[in-house]
């Protein structure tokens, strides 16, 4: 049991009120290690919720540096940490809101040669990236270590999140493999509202607190999706696939594939 | 004409009526960006053609979806 100091019973108070959190649950949320993938729209207030939680470790993985573009969201950032790297000007940050929480940083991109040695520090995992190809690694490499995750995308005014617990369905479930490249929206089609971003990763951050502290019904075997402009909530249910091929009974991956990510060049649009 | 439900709203459609032309009907620009359900299991995009719809079908159109930086490289 840990002996809160005065500090953080103060500091904690409006969860130790909450019924369903009390001592014990903060004492959970302080024990608990999360792994943020990506420290962008969705990682910054992912991040930035864990951390006021009093989360007691917190991973961050990313290999880019904060571009101006990225502040229009990415709200971990700011002006004056253009050009430094993104797991440095979060780990400052979080840093900043809780020295209780103890940041690892990871300035790399996930791919199949370090995924499963980081996830596997971790007890919880949140998607927090941009592209295809690591939300399929982070699917894959969580269901065979057996972890749970969040998964978390945005697009335009939508978005969309679901949490996965070992047995429950996975993004494979829903998406047997990624977009054929061709398919992918043009920039034209692309772009997100800033406040989409902050809308999905609270309620990442939501689940990941929920997960540790065993409150409530979590997103598992139903996918949440938004659409902003008429602010219209659904949720689907979805269901664990027997033909998974990388959760099902008789499962084709066993490996973890770095996919091609198609991008397109905002310069030319 | 049928009643079926997708994504939660009532549709009243003509029959025959399959996946594939059901995503043409919703206007639907980018099928290669979704994942179908019909009544609570997935259907194959190889499928697609194939699937008749019946009345009181629930379908769920479920799309793909980046993160914030969707698919810029500046």
């Amino acid at each position: 049991m840990i002996d809160f100091t005065e500090e953080q019973i103060k500091r904690y108070s409006r969860h130790i009120l909450l019924q369903d959190v009390g001592v014990e649950g903060q004492e959970k949320i302080m024990n608990a290690r999360v792994l943020v993938v990506g420290a962008g729209g969705l990682g910054a207030p992912v991040s930035l919720y864990l951390a006021a939680a009093g989360v007691g470790t917190i991973g961050i993985v990313d290999a880019d540096v904060v571009d101006l573009s990225n502040l229009q969201r990415q709200v971990i950032h700011f002006t004056k940490d253009v050009g430094v790297p993104k797991v440095k000007s979060a780990k400052e940050k979080i840093e900043a809101i809780n020295p209780d929480v103890k940041v690892d940083t990871y300035f790399e991109f996930l791919d199949s040669s370090n995924a499963l040695d980081i996830i596997k520090e971790y007890d919880f995992i949140v998607d927090g990236t941009d592209n295809f190809p690591v939300k399929f690694l982070i699917n894959d490499a969580c269901v065979m270590a057996g972890k749970p995750f969040s998964h978390g995308g945005i697009l335009r005014f939508n978005g969309q999140t679901f949490t996965h617990l070992p047995g429950t369905a996975c993004y494979r479930c829903m998406f047997k493999e990624p977009p054929p490249a061709g398919a992918v929206p043009t920039c034209s089609q692309a772009g997100v509202l800033g406040a989409i971003a902050g809308m999905l990763g609270t309620i990442q951050a939501a689940e990941t607190l929920k997960y540790f502290t065993g409150i409530g019904e979590l997103l598992t075997n139903r996918l949440l999706t938004f659409d902003a402009k008429t602010m219209q909530f659904h949720t689907v249910p979805v269901k664990h696939r027997d033909t998974c091929p990388i959760c099902g009974t008789n499962p084709t991956i066993d490996h973890l594939i770095d996919y091609e990510q198609a991008a397109c060049d905002l310069k030319n649009h | 004409m049928a009643k079926i439900t997708v994504n939660g709203e009532q549709q009243e459609v003509k029959l025959p009526l399959n996946i594939t032309e059901l995503i043409k009907q919703n206007d639907v620009t980018q099928p290669d960006m979704v994942s179908v359900q019909v009544n609570d299991d997935f259907v194959d995009r190889t499928e697609w053609d194939g699937l008749q719809l019946k009345e009181g079908d629930n379908v769920d159109f479920l799309y793909f979806m980046g993160g914030g930086t969707f698919l810029f490289r500046v």
